[in-house]
């Protein structure tokens, strides 16, 4: 079986999660016999190429174009296509980013082939693969096997394995070849124009030891008060989950997860939150996780260090007072 | 302009769920219309007030999701399309796509919108599948759309805080996010209004589209728990004076 790993990069930075993805294809390349070869696409981007050679891959494609050097969808497409079609991977292997979402499907669509998306896990179970991912917004797993011809198309969610479990190359380096592609301006319909971050915000997150968390439990606006409350008991930042950034509740620069801030403080009280892998991933590096929610198999129990089953709104007054004394 | 809106109906939030081989019960359940799907027809909604033309609200799914069909017709969605299948939840995801695409080739549309994701599959990929079988040009978790001189500036939400600008033309497909915009309530003129407009109902059969499946989810289950939670019982009272102490002498934390 042949395993290719597409690498991402943004302006010639890595997107770390595809070191996770790597470590994935090395995982899924041990469990049967296979080889690992990872790929990187843009402009200019060759050290990256080297980069990657010295991991252990058997080794690296580089696609190169003028017309690649900015992303586009329509662009990538054009250009995977070509080098999955003579490179004739079984598996094909992504990082689960915007990115990937953005031109992924439609590449596997290209070729006739489906994409198992958002990936957390695989096993191998006599010899047929079986891919693990969430639905239900987490509350459920799935098993998921693919019935077509390869090649099979899969994406990893971020945090899904350990870029630091990367083996590195055995003697040196892996062999680097660029592969040319064909890729028309035509061919290319939408026009990348200028990233940009929100203006900057007043409050940094990252920066707090404690963050108190609200979620849609919250139900409405003027309940945030108990949550300020229960925060300033304890000396806390307030943050919150997309929902209620969305609502206008909270200003976004509040907002925890993927699209968020991401936090590792030395508690976070999460209240009223499922727990849905993209907020998840804004919080879990958090050093003690307390969750408390009305409904005991909601997903955000699974990373907590202590759990509360209960109305928050029953919680929160009573833990700003809680709090309050033992302040003394 | 004519805006097409791909409306998932899928169970509501709170919903407690009965996992039956590789979905769920359906039965005793509420249902609700998938939330970034919510904001896609209100984005439809206000560019339909600014540039004209009708919004169509499209659904796959059994006789239920009629229901919320008829909730975009109530919010201000023009007409609907109701695919009719009973066994839409088998469906993987280029197979949802390739059966929405065959009802949608058949419109004229300028614009179609998704939501990024469904509640309940997740796939996140039937928006870019349907424009790559509909050969039209996409762009996705999109939190600004500008519409002029015929095409479009949109902004893109990238992770982290990141956006970026995309010039778009059209006609195009574009996946929502959540929180691009304010959505609405329907009113009560509204419901009244959507009593008269039209829902047509068309089968998978009769679309005649023939799907492979190229995977096939097995079973679903609930997930094995990886960490030891330390669950905290009582009053609320009892509960908050247990969660201090140990915040302040086991984690210490606080
Ligand atoms: C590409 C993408 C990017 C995203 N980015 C982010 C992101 O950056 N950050 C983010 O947070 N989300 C993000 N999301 C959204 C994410 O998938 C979830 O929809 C969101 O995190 C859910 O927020 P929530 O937990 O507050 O709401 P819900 O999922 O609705 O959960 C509410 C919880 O509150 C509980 N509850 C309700 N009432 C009470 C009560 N009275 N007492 C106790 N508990 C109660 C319920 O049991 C439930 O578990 C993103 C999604 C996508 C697809
Ligand atoms: N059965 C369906 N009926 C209507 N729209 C759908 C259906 N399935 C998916 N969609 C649309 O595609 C988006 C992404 O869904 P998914 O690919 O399942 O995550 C949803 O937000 C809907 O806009």
């Amino acid at each position: 079986m042949k395993i290719l790993v597409i690498a991402e990069q943004r302006q010639g930075k890595w997107n770390n999660s595809s070191f996770e993805t790597l470590v994935a294809a090395q995982q899924i390349a041990s469990a049967g016999s296979a080889t690992v070869s990872a790929l990187v696409i843009g402009k200019g981007v060759a050290v990256l190429a080297g980069e990657l050679a010295s991991k252990n891959v058997a080794e690296v494609l580089l696609v190169e174009h003028d017309l690649l050097d900015a992303y586009t969808p329509d662009g990538y497409c054009a250009a995977l296509k070509q080098v999955i079609e003579s490179a004739k991977p079984d598996l094909v292997l992504f990082p689960h980013t915007y990115q990937v979402r953005d031109f992924a499907p439609k590449l596997a669509a290209m070729l006739g082939k489906g994409m198992v998306g958002d990936c957390v896990g695989f096993r191998s179970e006599g010899g047929k693969l079986i891919f693990v991912r969430q639905m239900f917004q987490g509350k459920t797993a799935a098993d998921v096997t693919f019935t077509g011809a390869v090649p099979w198309f899969v994406s990893f969610q971020s945090g899904a394995f350990r870029a630091d479990q990367l083996a590195a190359h055995p003697n040196g380096k892996a062999p680097v070849n660029a592969v040319s592609v064909n890729v028309n301006a035509a061919d290319i319909r939408t026009k990348p124009l200028e990233l940009f971050k929100e203006a900057k915000s007043a409050v940094d997150l990252t920066q707090a030891p404690l963050i108190v968390a609200i979620g849609r439990g919250i139900k409405a606006p003027e309940n945030i008060a108990q949550a300020e409350a229960v925060a300033k008991a304890m000396g806390a930042e307030l943050a919150a989950s997309r929902p209620i950034c969305d609502e206008g509740w909270l200003p976004m620069e509040r907002q925890i997860g993927s699209s968020g801030q991401t936090v590792a403080p030395k508690l976070y009280l999460a209240l009223g939150i499922s727990g849905a892998i993209q907020h998840v991933v804004g919080m879990k590096g958090a050093r003690t996780i307390v969750a408390v929610n009305k409904d005991q198999n909601a997903p955000i129990f699974e990373i907590a260090d202590y759990g509360i089953v209960a109305d928050i709104f029953e919680i929160m007054p009573a833990l700003t007072e809680e709090l309050q004394k033992a302040k003394g | 302009m004519n805006i097409l809106v791909c409306i998932k109906q899928v169970p509501a939030k709170d919903a407690p769920l009965a996992i039956a081989g590789n979905w769920i019960k359906e039965s005793d359940i509420g249902f609700e219309m998938n939330e970034p799907d919510s904001y896609a027809l209100e984005e439809a909604l206000r560019l339909k007030e600014k540039h004209g033309g009708e919004v169509i609200a499209l659904s796959l799914g059994p006789e239920r999701v009629k229901q919320t069909i008829k909730e975009a017709l109530a919010k201000g969605a023009d007409r609907g399309i109701h695919i009719a299948d009973d066994n839409f939840a088998q469906l993987d995801p280029l197979g949802t796509a390739k059966v929405i695409a065959a009802a949608i080739a058949g419109q004229k549309v300028d614009l179609v919108l998704t939501g990024l994701q469904s509640d309940d599959h997740g796939f996140g990929q039937t928006g870019v599948l349907l424009a790559a079988l509909l050969n039209l040009p996409h762009a996705t978790l999109i939190m600004q759309i500008d519409v002029q001189d015929g095409k479009m500036k949109l902004k893109r939400e990238l992770e982290a805080g990141w956006f970026q600008w995309i010039e778009c033309p059209l006609p195009a497909v574009l996946t929502i996010q959540s929180g691009i915009n304010k959505v609405r309530y329907a009113t009560l003129k509204g419901i009244m209004a959507a009593k008269k407009k039209e829902i047509a109902m068309i089968t998978r059969q009769a679309l005649g589209v023939t799907v492979e499946p190229t995977q096939k989810i097995e079973k679903i289950y609930v997930p094995t728990k990886t960490k030891k939670t330390e669950f905290l019982t009582g009053t609320p009272k009892e509960a908050a004076a247990k969660l201090v102490e140990k915040l302040k002498f086991e984690a210490r934390v606080i």
